[in-house]
């Protein structure tokens, strides 16, 4: 899941420096993420995973690392199948 | 120091009526000279009011932002000037009293702030950043325990009347423009080389040149979270919330000027209605909306307090972002509404029906934090966040 991650953070993320610099657990905002930039990425994960972002997740910390976005993804998944 | 103030012991808001009615006397000179509006400035803090919301324990009355707002809106309907240099101390009150946990140089600030009735500043403008304050060109420098900064600071609010100033800048000078950080600086440690006049169209008071900022402290000043998380989960919100409440002061004014002009006419021809009665009451209707549109978001803010979460929700932005855009139209739309009901005598300056003055403070509403930028913020986060449709959420 992270490589795909990786790959809609090079696409959407706008950031300064190379998504493959960027650690799993790396601060993203730090990195250079802005809020447009996050908004975009989100699109970009609910196209590619099939997915639709619950309001309780449109956070900042949702986005903080591709490890967050990973986790919340996957909580996504799981809930989504359930119902 | 003198805990049993007796001032203490009056009401937040009879003590804010107390210093808007002297603001109110040098209204008119403040804004035509463009100057400091000193004289209300020293009735606040005469009135102990700049502390107000620092919690108790930190040498402040834990006032909550609702209150503050209410203080900002007496202002409001005095004198603008003073009720927007007021709301924009409070806005960096509430940065560092919610954002400085543990640091003891901060705590220690926030008392003296108290003691000393100091006035805080901010410089988050830059030239080259395209007035959007997420970003920032200059850079602190660490070295050691001192930090130094260099700012070209286009715009900064009563800069040389405030007795510190928080100024954003990247973190690092390897960090992108997003990765900020803000950093407090007392008056002994800056400079300010003036670059730029603030000659307005309204707003005159706030004296909001443009400097060179030169700063140079302990690097413990540097808030410790960083200015991403301050921005979202208070600045904006707090900002749109206070200068919502002052425009409602704005307004509020213009309305009882055309309410007294619409009284008076009655009075000179009883049994006829007055030609501005039926104005009026669209005026009224219009106020009441403005109003309704502070306290809704006044008490959405106030049950996301201390949860981080809530208040970095999309749900909130979007929610303060329409408090901005909803609150600054509807003040022209009113104050416009009172001048066709007092007609020439609100256009005229010098007169107890004028309303020149509140026209033109009200048409920076507008423009502090441009309504195009924030609609187009909004639209972003629409693209994904839902709209909130529950009527008492």
């Amino acid at each position: 899941m992270n490589s795909t991650i990786r790959d809609l953070l090079t696409k959407h993320g706008r950031l300064p420096v190379s998504v493959d610099t960027i650690a799993d657990d790396a601060d993203l905002y730090e990195a250079g993420l802005s809020s447009f930039a996050s908004v975009q990425l989100m699109l970009g994960l609910e196209e590619a995973f099939d997915i639709e972002f619950p309001e309780t997740l449109l956070n900042r910390k949702s986005f903080s690392s591709i490890n967050a976005i990973a986790a919340s993804v996957s909580q996504i998944t799981e809930t989504q199948q359930v119902a | 120091m003198n805990v049993a103030s007796p001032i203490t012991a009056l009401s937040l808001a009879e003590r804010a009526q107390r210093a808007a009615k002297v603001a109110a006397e040098f209204a008119d000179t403040v804004d035509r000279e463009a100057r400091f509006p000193k004289e209300g400035m020293d009735a606040v803090k005469a009135e102990r009011l700049m502390g107000i919301q620092i919690p108790v324990q930190h040498g402040g009355e834990g006032a909550t932002m609702s209150e503050v707002a209410e203080v900002c809106s007496i202002l409001g309907k005095a004198c603008a000037a003073t009720a927007m240099t007021y709301a924009m101390h409070q806005i960096q009150i509430a940065s560092l009293s919610d954002h400085a946990p543990d640091s003891a140089w901060h705590e220690a600030f926030l008392k003296r702030i108290c003691d000393e009735q100091l006035l805080i500043g901010s410089a988050t403008s830059e030239a080259g950043i395209g007035g959007n304050l997420r970003n920032s060109v200059c850079a602190v420098d660490v070295e050691g325990d001192i930090v130094r900064l260099e700012k070209n600071a286009t715009v900064i609010s009563y800069g040389a009347d405030a007795d510190a100033i928080m100024v954003t800048s990247r973190r690092h000078k390897d960090s992108p423009p997003s990765d900020q950080v803000a950093t407090l600086f007392t008056k002994d440690q800056y400079t300010l080389e003036h670059t730029a006049e603030w000659d307005t169209l309204g707003m005159r008071g706030t004296c909001s040149d443009g400097y060179i900022f030169r700063g140079e402290a302990p690097a413990e000043q540097i808030l410790p979270k960083p200015f991403a998380e301050i921005a979202a989960q208070s600045m904006l919100a707090v900002s749109h919330l206070l200068w919502g409440a002052l425009w409602f002061g704005i307004a509020a004014d213009a309305v009882n000027r055309a309410q007294s002009y619409v009284r008076a006419a009655a009075r000179r021809s009883p049994g006829q209605t007055p030609p501005g009665a039926l104005r009026l009451a669209e005026a009224s209707s219009m106020l009441q909306q403005v109003k309704s549109n502070v306290v809704a978001g006044l008490k959405q803010f106030e049950a996301g307090k201390g949860d981080p979460d809530a208040l970095s929700a999309m749900g909130f932005a979007v929610a303060m972002n329409n408090i901005k855009i909803g609150t600054s139209q509807t003040i022209l739309d009113i104050i416009n509404q009172c001048m066709l009901i007092c007609g020439i005598q609100g256009y005229k300056n010098g007169t107890p029906y004028s309303l020149g003055r509140h026209l033109r403070d009200a048409h920076s509403a507008q423009l502090m934090i441009s309504n195009d930028r924030i609609l187009g913020n909004t639209s972003t986060m629409l693209l994904v966040g839902k709209q909130e449709t529950s009527l008492l959420r």
